[in-house]
């Protein structure tokens, strides 16, 4: 098992040439980088969300979110997901 | 530019790996507009894949059409733009067309010689918010740069590089390879780690245009390949998590197709300095092509209607042995311009693919330039330049 990169005081933030933004045409959040596109399904973009709009804690984020969606159980999905970012070179940690 | 819109890879939190076009039934969004803002450049490379009569296209775009491009492009969903040419920085009005598309929304492309660039330009594009510059380079040395691109230029390269680094963009350089400069590999990589680049884009230059024109001075042999790749893949392995290597083999070599442009009609949209539409960048030269203009149809009719957009869309086009295939929903039939510039008819399976029966245009071809290879320099055809006395020599005026 590989080291997690992220821990709840750790501040993910997108990596240099990634921009995040909604697209009405696609309906949904994807991530542009050099010459490619990602669409990102609607967990991936509400986190991703959380993490460009301004900078803050992986707890931070996951308080946030479980505001938004009725108090779910989403660390573990937090976590993995941002794990899978950094590992794609999405994100890394500031 | 070939590997353009295919890089919407299947990933952690991604809907999927395709445009979510149901192949036959809808058409996909140009998400890919490549904008071939001039063919003026001041490099004259031999593999240039503008076509070889481009000194008969004479009239650009003007600035206001090619914002109106824009805005219809990303209103049908384009997000990425590619600035490109020739070198699109001999276009005075690019920081004007980098602000404007930027605004819409835009992942914004700056595919450049670094010839034309300066320290003050690359600072102004930044403010304009132009998101990438991708550099090319023809060799690693300064002698074997110079010769290729027909100019003086590896200096100031090596300066704009650095240049775009430093405004905190990502580095991305690209080496086109061939004959002639695939032995460099190491020096090549060596220069790219020396420059802290980011991404280093190994292309294998494609037999179109220019260099299909020197193909047999430019096609590596077999032996070439498999050292510059075992190099490659090392230092891919050494580089990881610090420099991403792109290394892609040239399709010559290959047994299957590749899938040009993600299908035709699919994804990429090029517009050429005159306002011609085209599915791809060499498609100009196919016959039987409509050749739709922006200045008379909007990019709507032109991307859902027009009978070039519609030619090679899905696979109902197919011939055998595509048309049976259990490939072909993967390769597409390989490419349609290379189809007809060695069989004559677009519509043929790519002959490299090994199940085309027209594969043997291929092998001779590498044999042609095996035996174009073993000769002395002085025996050796020279490479025919990409510049507008060569073009007229070979198209009149």
């Amino acid at each position: 098992m590989q080291e997690p990169v992220f821990t709840a005081t750790s501040v993910p933030v997108l990596a240099p040439g990634y921009r995040f933004q909604w697209e009405p045409a696609q309906h949904c959040y994807v991530l542009l980088y050099p010459e490619g596109m990602v669409k990102l399904n609607s967990a991936a973009g509400e986190i991703l969300k959380q993490v460009t709009e301004h900078e803050q804690t992986v707890e931070e984020i996951i308080t946030s979110l479980k505001a938004a969606f009725d108090g779910a159980d989403l660390d573990d999905d937090v976590y993995q997901f941002l794990e899978e970012a950094h590992d794609k070179s999405w994100i890394k940690s500031k | 530019m070939t590997k353009a819109g295919s890089n919407q890879n299947k990933a952690p939190g991604s809907t999927g790996g395709t445009t979510g076009l149901k192949r036959g039934t809808t058409i996909g969004q140009p998400l890919w507009l490549l904008a071939e803002l001039t063919y003026a450049c001041p490099l004259q490379c031999p593999y240039c894949s503008n076509p070889t009569n481009f000194s008969k296209i004479k009239q650009e775009l003007t600035t206001e059409q090619w914002i109106s491009v824009f805005r219809q492009a990303r209103e049908l969903g384009a997000t990425q733009l590619g600035f490109s040419g020739g070198e699109p920085l001999s276009r005075p009005d690019l920081v004007e067309l980098i602000r404007e598309a930027r605004g819409m929304g835009f992942y914004t492309n700056l595919i450049t010689s670094g010839v034309g660039m300066t320290e003050s330009k690359v600072a102004e594009f930044k403010e304009a918010g132009l998101d990438h510059i991708q550099v090319s380079f023809q060799a690693s040395t300064e002698e074997l740069n110079n010769l290729i691109a027909g100019t003086d230029a590896f200096k100031h390269k090596i300066q704009m590089a650095k240049a775009v680094k430093a405004n905190g963009y990502p580095m991305v350089l690209c080496f086109v390879t061939h004959r002639q400069n695939i032995d460099q590999m190491e020096s090549i990589l060596d220069l790219a780690i020396s420059l802290n680049a980011d991404y280093v884009e190994l292309a294998t230059t494609q037999y179109y245009g220019w260099a299909m024109h020197n193909r047999d001075q430019l096609l590596p042999m077999k032996e070439q390949l498999e050292r510059a790749q075992a190099i490659a893949h090392r230092y891919q392995d050494d580089q990881q998590g610090k420099m991403k290597i792109y290394y892609v083999i040239p399709d010559y070599y290959e047994e299957r197709p590749k899938p040009c442009m993600n299908g035709w009609g699919n994804v990429f949209l090029t517009i050429t300095p005159d306002g011609t539409a085209l599915p791809c960048h060499s498609a100009r030269e196919l016959p039987g092509m409509s050749l739709p203009n922006i200045k008379d149809m909007s990019i709507r009719e032109i991307w859902e209607d027009s009978s070039d957009f519609n030619r090679f869309r899905g696979l109902d086009w197919m011939k055998e042995p595509c048309r049976s295939c259990d490939e072909k929903e993967k390769d597409f039939g390989g490419c349609r311009c290379q189809a007809f510039m060695l069989t004559g008819d677009p519509a043929k399976a790519d002959p490299v693919c090994t199940k085309s029966p027209d594969h043997h245009l291929i092998t001779e071809a590498i044999e042609q330039a095996g035996l174009e290879a073993e000769k002395l320099d002085t025996e050796m055809q020279p490479l025919v330049f990409r510049n507008p006395q060569n073009s007229k020599r070979l198209h009149g005026k």
